[in-house]
């Protein structure tokens, strides 16, 4: 089993300038979210449109995927359904191998990493260059990312001077942001130009048009995409919307809630390959279809991946992308990592102190903080929770069934945190006591005290 | 005259009986007939919160038997509240009896604005007040509008604090960040636990406050674990015992 999220969350967080420095630089895009936000007059109503649309869709998703899929091949588009990544995989792997494609460029998209795409086309001899500016940072640096739209937002601009000092040949010391844009571009610009094909993800399909609509801020999903005559966009299954109108919604709640923009500086709609080429949608299930049919946990399926509540998440800022073992950090990829493995993932749905601040940020309004409370019950109900935790609650609920028990109990902790407050500090009061003071013991409860309190206050 | 049936989280009982006695108080003041059932103890999230469900099913059957029949029941705990009102029902499903009880349960401030309409708070407190608002008040029963929501401005426990005459309430940078308490979050997750509790300590600190006041012991007594570890002259006080003494009226 990996380590816990505590565990490399303390690893993180043991570095507090580091952690702090990290908490603020999310912070920062949170606030400009609420700004972004609160100049949207009906921002809220936004947010329950959004919501409801998405709801309705996951009610006939299979309806909406084929009236997708017809519109998009009326326009020319191939379309693929993968069960599962490595289906995935097989598929762009196959259509790339095809037409001899030895170098692609590729825009940013979760789903490619969830599905382990580059590594796949890499042991074919295919180049994948990631043309998203914190994407390639992190490619560069043989990392995954760290958040699902900076993927680079754990770095701090020196480390990626030094990095493009290595990497890409740059002089050493560089730390000017625009220095080292330019620097990339200039790197970038030569892989596009080379590309024999491009990859991108899908932000949006639209079932009534059969097209997908892409969103970046770097324009590279459109240069990528733009040159080389194959184009391979991969997109869950739990992408598609009904009607164009309702991007309407979604495009005015995404880059406000993902970065504090208005509108994303690109949004693409691709409705069709370019002339003499060709354009091919993968649509992947890959356990999305298993969500689907958990009632409690359908909604996680509504996600947009906007970020917010990885920004907004006060665990998040301060335990960093690595700190969870799934690829999806933050709210949102505990809820999906402790549904794909409950095992491998299961201290995610822990990693949370319940604040809620997820739910209420979520454009999408996806009840990310009460999922994550019912996966508790969820991984308990499996019995996969830590031994220690699972006799301790067992006990506590059976002190707690007895009021004669509970008095006594309560009486026996006072007098201990009293007389002996080393001995306070042996079991979970020593992880408490790390940093903090136990509470001071007073010599008697608050039953205790009513009765004479209420016998003096009475008339 | 109401028949008010007085909930005390267990860990306020234990170890903070005058934030219990300052909640009977101010409710006698208001006239109420004012009860606390022995036989109470938990409401079971603890249990709940850890994923344990058959542990805190019983709890929360117990709170039903112990607290039926009350007109309304307060507790100086937007967190407890919050168990008994929204999450009893994934435990025990959608019953009459918990309907009945959920509906009629309050925490303190609420209960002051909403159930008793106190509009007009006459009383003293010298002291720069930051208000620490604890997340289950906020984002569950929402006690006020919690900074990411775009909904018209809502406030009820800074509301009643702001009229204590010589009490300034401070401005937060975060005026509603989670002091990472959490239940057993707050030793599962110590290191995060702490780092959270030292940054919301720094941002009242910041902002001048000489007394950090909250609508739930927990994450106080979370923060003041670090203040006194950290020997800071910052004290936590529960918003009933700042309102003990003040009267109020529609």
């Amino acid at each position: 089993m990996k380590a816990s999220h505590a565990e490399r969350a303390a690893a993180f967080a043991s570095d507090v300038p580091h952690a702090r420095w990290h908490d603020t630089a999310l912070w920062f895009v949170r606030v400009k979210r609420d700004r972004a936000a609160a100049s949207v007059p009906e921002w809220e109503r936004l947010r329950d449109t959004a919501s409801g649309i998405k709801a309705h869709t996951l009610s006939r998703l299979a309806d909406y995927l084929e009236e997708f899929e017809a519109n998009a091949r009326k326009n020319g588009i191939q379309v693929h359904w993968a069960r599962d990544g490595a289906e995935h995989n097989r598929i762009v792997g196959e259509i790339l191998e095809r037409r001899g494609v030895k170098l692609v460029a590729k825009s940013k998209s979760m789903l490619t990493e969830e599905c382990g795409l580059n590594p796949y086309l890499e042991a074919r001899g295919i180049e994948v260059v990631d043309t998203d500016l914190g994407e390639r940072i992190v490619q560069l640096a043989g990392e995954p990312p760290s958040h699902i739209v900076m993927p680079a937002i754990h770095r701090k601009k020196e480390e990626i001077g030094e990095l493009f000092h290595e990497k890409l040949g740059t002089p050493a010391g560089l730390s000017d942001p625009k220095t080292l844009t330019e620097a990339a571009r200039q790197h970038l610009r030569r892989k596009f130009l080379g590309a024999q094909a491009g990859l991108t993800g899908v932000n949006f399909a639209i079932a009534e048009t059969g097209g997908i609509v892409v969103v970046t801020n770097e324009g590279n999903a459109d240069m990528g995409t733009s040159l080389p005559p194959l184009h391979v966009a991969s997109m869950g299954v739990e992408k598609v919307i009904p009607r164009a109108r309702d991007l309407g919604v979604f495009l005015r709640v995404l880059a406000r809630s993902a970065t504090g923009q208005p509108v994303s500086t690109y949004t693409t709609h691709f409705h069709g390959p370019i002339r003499g080429g060709e354009m091919h949608v993968v649509v992947v299930d890959n356990g999305r279809s298993d969500i689907l049919a958990r009632e409690n946990f359908r909604r996680s399926l509504s996600c947009i991946r906007c970020g917010a509540c990885l920004n907004t998440c006060p665990v998040y800022r301060r335990s960093g992308g690595y700190s969870y073992s799934y690829l999806i950090p933050g709210p949102i990829g505990s809820v999906l990592g402790a549904q794909r493995d409950a095992r491998a993932h299961g201290s995610l749905p822990f990693a949370s102190s319940l604040c809620g601040s997820c739910s209420d940020v979520c454009p999408v309004k996806i009840d990310l903080h009460h999922e994550l409370l019912a996966l508790r019950e969820d991984i308990a109900a499996r019995g996969i929770l830590p031994f220690g935790k699972r006799v301790a609650m067992r006990f506590g609920s059976f002190v707690l069934r007895h009021p004669a028990l509970y008095r006594a109990a309560g009486r026996a902790a006072r007098f201990v945190l009293r007389a002996f407050p080393s001995a306070a500090r042996l079991g979970p009061g020593g992880a408490w006591a790390r940093q903090r003071e136990l509470p001071a013991a007073p010599p008697r409860s608050f039953r205790d005290l009513f009765r004479a309190a209420s016998r003096e206050e009475r008339p | 005259m109401p028949r008010v049936g007085l909930f005390i989280p267990c860990y306020v009982d234990q170890f903070y009986p005058e934030v219990g006695l300052a909640t009977y108080r101010i409710l006698r003041r208001l006239g109420a007939e004012v009860e606390f059932p022995e036989d109470q103890t938990c409401c079971g999230q603890p249990m709940y919160n850890s994923g344990c469900a058959e542990d805190a099913r019983p709890l929360a059957e117990r709170f039903l038997r112990v607290f039926a029949g009350y007109d309304h029941v307060v507790a100086p705990s937007g967190s407890c509240v919050s168990m008994v009102r929204l999450h009893f029902r994934d435990l025990l499903g959608d019953r009459a009896d918990l309907r009945d009880v959920a509906a009629r349960t309050y925490e303190l401030c609420e209960y002051l604005v909403d159930v008793a309409g106190i509009r007009h708070v006459d009383g003293e407190f010298q002291g720069k007040v930051g208000l620490h608002r604890s997340c289950h008040g906020l984002r569950e029963l929402r006690l006020g509008r919690s900074s990411e929501r775009m909904d018209p401005p809502l406030d009820k426990a800074g509301r009643l604090l702001s009229q204590m005459r010589g009490l300034e309430l401070v401005a937060l940078e975060r005026p509603d960040e989670c002091c990472g308490f959490g239940g057993t979050f707050a030793v599962n997750e110590e290191a995060v636990s702490c780092l959270m509790g030292k940054d919301r300590i720094a941002d009242h600190e910041k902002a001048g406050a000489e007394v950090i006041a909250g609508y739930d012991m927990s994450c106080l007594m979370h923060l003041d674990g670090l203040l006194r570890r950290e020997r800071k002259p910052i004290r936590v006080m529960h918003v009933a015992q700042i309102l003990e003494k003040a009267s109020l009226a529609p």
